[in-house]
Parts: structure tokens; sequence; C-alpha cells
């Protein structure tokens, strides 16, 4: 076993995106993620890479565009209200599909909102955020350890189908420390050959753009971006079940909610209550099978989240609405306690949703 | 036979869409040449802006991209510090550049990030049908400054080359026209001193050309390329504003 | 053993995350699950400061501390905000020469230790936190004094070598100290 060493969730990112092959990060100081720029800022000199400190999230952003474009694994990372502003160059990074890593460490919002820890960027990350038709991979770590393997994940993702993959962490886990080991690391490495690398007279120049006027060979591309996402949804989603073997009511959570709906598991199961989770790693594709599959077998549904109900929608839709779905949450930066998720699981065992 | 003409083989066969009497097809002919000149067509990787030069990825045969609007210095940063051998350029109209851009423009002249920038002044937003730019003359009539330009409501023209010239940054600021030959050559000249700054690695190197566009300024070509040194070049002198490295050889 | 939840807090500048991370070195070194969550933002800056440390046999579930089983309190409104979330039969640890009330609870363990002036008096002002640590250490047999030094020399940076002395001083004044 690979030595375990205590790191930050933020720099597990970090010392994972190098470990990926990742040489170029662009970024703009936020809080609370500034400690993946800091690790990289001291790192990337070191081992031939490029740290640089854009004048903005939107200049950030397209930096790692012109970098994506040329063939590179880069990344950037910001939170919440930085990731608004770099929607602009998520849209264009989709539509002229290269690949790029992008991490959201979220806080509270809307506006400039707060800086504690929040999962309100749900719909923004998985419903779109910028403009158009286009989807991102959207990883969930709930683990110091997962948001290193689910960078290194997201890096192999984003260069298989040519697209961005974001980490969609919270504070939480981005300021806390946990034992972590790096020995599983798995870097797939695909060819480029679509890559800005000059066309040394040998073959025609390469174009990277998003821009087609003709509304026939727009809508073409569309369709060719979306064949590859249904491969995706096939054949990509992720997600753990816990104590979902005899469950009659199933707690949806991810990141840090989920490990504090585990706690209150563990209290319910103590009193009797047959409860168990299912935890979403990846939030797009969103693992809809798992769920309606648990809609067969359960009285309820409870979504836990750090928002005002986002990823409800979405166990509404797998599920199809075959079983009711409640709502436990807290928003602002707020957390909710094992114990307000014990009500609501106490509740759905009387059959209040 | 002995040619004495042809299309430079850093453009590609496909024939430009401009209006008529438009300087673009002038300007990308000579950033054209210069890459034949200097055998770069291999290894440059040019950037296309928003505005009417969006289409210039399909004219330049190097390896091209399509920046978002304004964005083009800082993706031409991300690609340049991923391939320093490489040569990078970006081609930027007035609103792109000294509007939306501002911003990537003035910290990539400050960070002298080793690009190289034309930069397309003709006073108006082309593609969108003539609206005022930040380079837009006082008094000057568009689409959105009907009664012609008022600085007391909506401010003066930027002169870009000025103001990035008080950065230490930037290694190379220049400001050339094409209204007639003699200033064609001149502009030739400038952006080759561009791109061979780019490849001594020197830094970044802005080439302003002022331009016109006959077709919202609601005049024949003729009578545009005359308003350019009646009107704009008064406004916006040609000459060298910055030159890091004719003036250390002068120091010495 | 049990899931141990251990709730620092006190003024920033006291030290209180190198204390929870002193503990979570401690319990990775035993070869237990654990987890350091700090507050952070503009609290950072000078005002309060706090750290949950979660040091377990099991997986650690949530890594915020809401009933803590031991409460270190290193100024007067942080034992004012956290007393009554401690567990009945607790430990609270409070720093005596900082807090001049008494814990009024009798459901809970109480350890005064003038940390502050202890450190002052042996000229290591800065290490109030560490002599806390060690009286903690000493009372929690199941994390034992053993391999302190190892964890101390993993938490100070090369550059700063000597600080490993210093901080073993004040863990052993802690460790040997009698109210």
């Amino acid at each position: 076993m690979a030595q375990r060493i205590l790191m930050k969730g933020n720099e597990a990112i970090a010392e994972a995106a190098i470990r990926a092959g990742c040489r170029h990060y662009f970024g703009y100081p936020i809080t609370p993620q500034t400690e993946i720029a800091a690790y990289m800022a001291k790192k990337m000199p070191k081992i031939g890479g490029c740290f640089l400190q854009a004048e903005s999230e939107i200049a950030s952003i397209n930096m790692v565009y012109g970098a994506a474009a040329a063939g590179m694994r880069v990344m950037t990372s910001s939170s919440s209200p930085g990731i608004s502003l770099k929607a602009e160059g998520l849209s264009y990074i989709a539509g002229s599909d290269v690949p790029a890593l992008v991490v959201n460490v979220q806080r509270g919002g809307p506006g400039l909102g707060g800086i504690q820890p929040s999962q309100s960027d749900y719909f923004q990350a998985t419903k779109g955020g910028g403009h158009g038709d286009y989807r991102m991979i959207v990883l969930a770590p709930a683990s110091v350890q997962e948001m290193a393997s689910l960078t290194i994940k997201g890096f192999n993702l984003a260069d298989k189908y040519r697209m961005t993959s974001m980490i969609l962490a919270d504070g939480t886990i981005g300021q806390m420390m946990e034992p972590i080991s790096f020995e599983d690391a798995e870097i797939e490495t695909y060819e480029k050959p679509w890559a800005l690398t000059g066309t040394n007279g040998a073959r025609k120049h390469n174009i990277v753009n998003s821009l087609y006027l003709k509304p026939e060979a727009l809508e073409v591309t569309n369709f060719e971006r979306y064949e590859r996402y249904k491969v995706i949804e096939e054949n990509e989603p992720m997600w753990e079940e816990y104590m979902m073997e005899d469950a009659d009511i199933c707690v949806v959570a991810f990141g840090i909610a989920s490990r504090v709906a585990k706690n209150a598991i563990v209290a319910a199961r103590q009193e009797g209550i047959k409860v168990g989770l299912i935890r979403p790693i990846t939030l797009w594709p969103f693992p809809k099978e798992a769920l309606s599959k648990a809609a067969d077998k359960v009285k309820g549904f409870i979504s836990v989240e750090l928002s005002m109900g986002q990823m409800i929608e979405d166990v509404r839709l797998a599920t199809a609405c075959k079983k009711p779905v409640g709502l436990c949450n807290r928003c602002g930066g707020m957390i909710p306690s094992p114990d307000e998720v014990l009500e609501s699981i106490r509740n759905a065992e009387k059959g209040v949703f | 036979m002995a040619v004495v003409f042809k299309k430079p083989n850093s453009l590609t066969d496909l024939p430009f869409h401009y209006c008529p009497g438009c300087p673009h097809g002038i300007i990308h002919r000579l950033v054209a040449e210069v890459m034949d000149e200097l055998g770069i067509e291999g290894k440059t990787i040019g950037v296309a802006p928003v505005g009417c030069a969006v289409m210039a990825y399909d004219y330049f045969a190097c390896d091209m991209i399509e920046a978002a609007h304004g964005r083009a210095p800082a993706v031409a940063t991300g690609i340049k510090r991923c391939r320093p051998e490489n040569v990078v350029f970006t081609y930027q109209g007035d609103g792109d550049l000294a509007s939306i851009g501002m911003a990537e423009t003035v910290h990539s002249a400050a960070r002298n990030e080793n690009i190289t920038v034309i930069f397309v002044n003709n006073a108006i937003y082309g593609m969108t049908g003539g609206q005022m730019a930040p380079t837009s003359l006082p008094g000057q009539v568009t689409q959105t400054s009907p009664y012609g330009r008022d600085v007391n409501h909506c401010g003066w023209p930027i002169k870009v080359c000025e103001m990035l010239s008080t950065l230490e940054g930037p290694e190379y600021l220049a400001r050339v026209a094409v209204n007639n030959v003699k200033n064609v050559n001149a502009a030739k000249k400038a952006i080759k001193k561009a791109f061979q700054n780019q490849i001594d690695g020197k830094g970044f190197s802005l080439v302003e050309v002022v331009s016109a566009c006959p077709t919202n300024w609601g005049m024949t070509p003729q009578k545009a390329l005359e308003w350019v040194e009646s009107d704009m070049l008064p406004y916006y002198p040609i000459g060298v504003y910055k030159d890091r490295s004719a003036a250390k050889e002068d120091a010495k | 053993m049990k899931t141990t939840q251990i709730l620092i807090a006190g003024f920033g500048g006291q030290g209180i995350l190198f204390a929870g991370k002193f503990l979570a070195y401690k319990g990775l070194l035993e070869e237990l699950q654990v987890s350091w969550l700090p507050s952070y933002g503009p609290e950072m800056r000078g005002g309060t400061a706090n750290c949950n440390v979660i040091i377990s046999e099991q997986p650690v579930g949530s890594p915020i501390v809401t009933s803590p089983d031991v409460l270190i309190a290193m100024n007067l409104p942080s034992l004012q905000k956290y007393v009554d979330t401690v567990i009945p039969g607790g430990q609270i640890y409070v720093d005596s020469s900082l807090i001049g009330v008494k814990v009024e609870r009798t459901d809970v363990q109480v350890f005064y230790i003038p940390a502050t002036a202890m450190a002052r008096e042996q000229h290591i002002p800065t290490l109030a936190n560490m002599i806390i640590m060690g009286h903690l250490l000493q009372n929690n047999p199941e994390l034992s004094f053993d391999g302190t030094q190892t964890v101390v020399e993993k938490l100070v940076p090369p550059t700063k070598a000597a600080l490993v002395e210093l901080n073993m001083k004040a863990l052993t004044l802690g460790k040997d100290y009698k109210a």
C-alpha cells in the first residue's frame, strides 16, 4: 500500500493534476479554492510547467481554451462567482470540442453570496451556465482522496471525449485534510491530431472553431456532439450505493451532503429504519439507472442538498416520479446537520416526504 | 516565364468575403507575405477575432483558432505558453481589442507576452453593421452615434499605441496605415518587425493598422482612403510608439 | 476506540489549526481514519479560529463536529460558544491563564491548564497550544504520547528545524502538568 499522507482537498486536486500530466494552469484568486493556485505557483516552475495568474477569470478560461487547442492537458479552478465569468469560455470550449479540466469549489450564492460551502451551482454545472447546446462531464468528490482520483479521471475523460470535465466540489471538501494516497493513478493518453501544433508544411491547416454561419452545418455539428454525449451517458455514470440492499428509504446526496447523510443513516439504522444512500459521483451523466431501479424497491427518496433543491429535479426525472421525493436542505453556506437529515428520514419512515 | 505576382503560400485559395474596397484583404496579404518571407507558415498559429475578420481562420493557411470577442490575446497566451517554439499572432479589430478585450490587451502587453498582435483600427464596428467603436472619432456619425460621437456623453476615442506605450512591458508598438502604396510598404515592414521580434524572443509586438470601412462609413473606397488621410491620421498619427530594443541600441 | 470528535477554538494566531493538524497526524500515525476541517475566510485574518478534528477506527462520515467529545477552548468567547455542545462525559480543556471563569457543567471532565502563562515562563510564548496537546495525549492513552517526535518533525518545515525541540518541550510540559 502506498504511503498515506495528509492533504487539503484543494492541494490534492493540484497534486493529482500534475500527476495526470497537467503542466499548464491559468487562474485568478477567489476563496475558497486559492490553495490550488498557490500549489501550482510553487510546483509548476520546478517541473517545467507554467502557472500564470491571469487578469480575470474570463482571461484565464480563454488561456485554457488556447492551451487546450494546442493539445495540452490544462486546467483552471475557481469558485462560484468566478465560474459565472468563465461561462463564456466553457461554451466556446464545448463548441470547439477541446478538452479541459475546470474546478469549481463552490460557495454560497447568488451574487457575491458568501464564502462558506454550497452546492448551489448544480444547475450551472449540469444544465449549462454558458450559452448553447452543450454538456460537461461533472464529477462530485466526497473526500480528499476523491478530489485526487476524480481529477485524474476528469483529465482522462476530457481527452477521451474532447470536452470539459468539471470537478464540482465545495468549500468543505476543498479546505479539509484527510489521508490520501496516490497509488492507483491511471493516466490515459489520447492522440490529438486536431491540435494546433503548426502545420510544418506536412498537412492542411487545423482550425479550432465554434462558428458555423450555415445553420445546417451547426445543426449537424450539434447532432454529432450529442451522439458522443449519448455514449457518455451509457458508459460513464458513476455512483456509490451505501446500505441499499434492504433499504426502503433512499437518501440521494453528493459531496459533503453525502457524508452528513451517512452519519444520519447510521443513526437511523440504530433506530431500526431501513434507509440507504445513493451517492451520484458523476452529476452529468446522472446515474439515472441506479435511481430508476431503486424506485422499484423503496417507498420514497430524500434529496439532501446544500441548495434550495436543484439535484432533486434530476432525482424526480430519473425515477419518473414513481415514488415521492422529499428535500432536506440548507443553503447560503449552511450545512445540514446529521440530526436534520435523521429527522427527514424519520418523517419518511412515517410516509411524510 | 518568370512569375512576377502570386498569392502568398500562407493564404488559402478561398476568396475573401470582405466588402469591395475593404483594406482587410491588403492587411491579410501583408501578414501572409511576411509569414512567407520569414518561412514560418509551418510553425505559425493564428488567432482570429470576433468582428469582420472572424473568418480569418479560413484565409490563413497556418493553424488557426477562433477566439471569443476580445479574448484573442488570452487565447494566444495559452497557446504560446504551451508552444513557445511556435509563432503565435492575433488579428483583431478595434471593438474586439480596445473595447471588450481591453483587459486582455493591456495585460498581455504588461506581461510582454511573446506574441504578435495585428490591430486593425477602422473606427467602427463593421460586422454588426456600423456601430460606434472605442476608436470612432469625435463627431463621427455611426448607427449608435447618429448625431455624431458626443464626447461629453460617451467619452473620447482611445489611442491604443499611446496608451500601451506608458507600460514597461511591451517590446514594440507601431501605428501604420494602408491608404496609399507608400504607407502599405511601410506597414509591411512594421508587421515583419513585429513577427521577427517574436522569433527573436523579444516579446509583445503590436502593429496598429489604420484602416477604412467604406461600407459603414458610407463612402466610396476612394473617398474612404481620403478620409483616412484627412481625418483619421491627424488623430491617430503614424509612427513607432515604443521600440525597446532600438532604444537600447540608441542608448549604447 | 470509538470515534473521537475534537473541536479546537480560540483566536487566530494561537496555533489552533496547527494543534488540529498535530492531532490529525497523530491519528494517521496510529493508522486511524482522520479528518481535519478548519474555519476559513475572514476569520483567518485575526478573528476567531476553530478547527474540527475527527479520529476514528471507521471511515469518517461528516467532517463537521457538531457534538464534540473533546473541546479545547483557548479564549473565553470560544468556551462560551461551545461549552454546551460537548457531549455528556466529554472532556473540556481550558487555557486558564486566558479564561477566568469555571465550567458550570458537572457532566463533563474539565482540565484547567494555565498554558499561556506556562509557555511565557518557559520562553516558548507561541506554544501554549502544544502544552494543551501534551496534556490531552496524557489523558487519552489510546492516542498515546509515543511517536509525537515523528509527528512534530512532519509538521515543522525543514527550514525551521529548531522548532521541533521547542514543540517537544511544550508537549512534555503539558504531559507532566499536574493541576
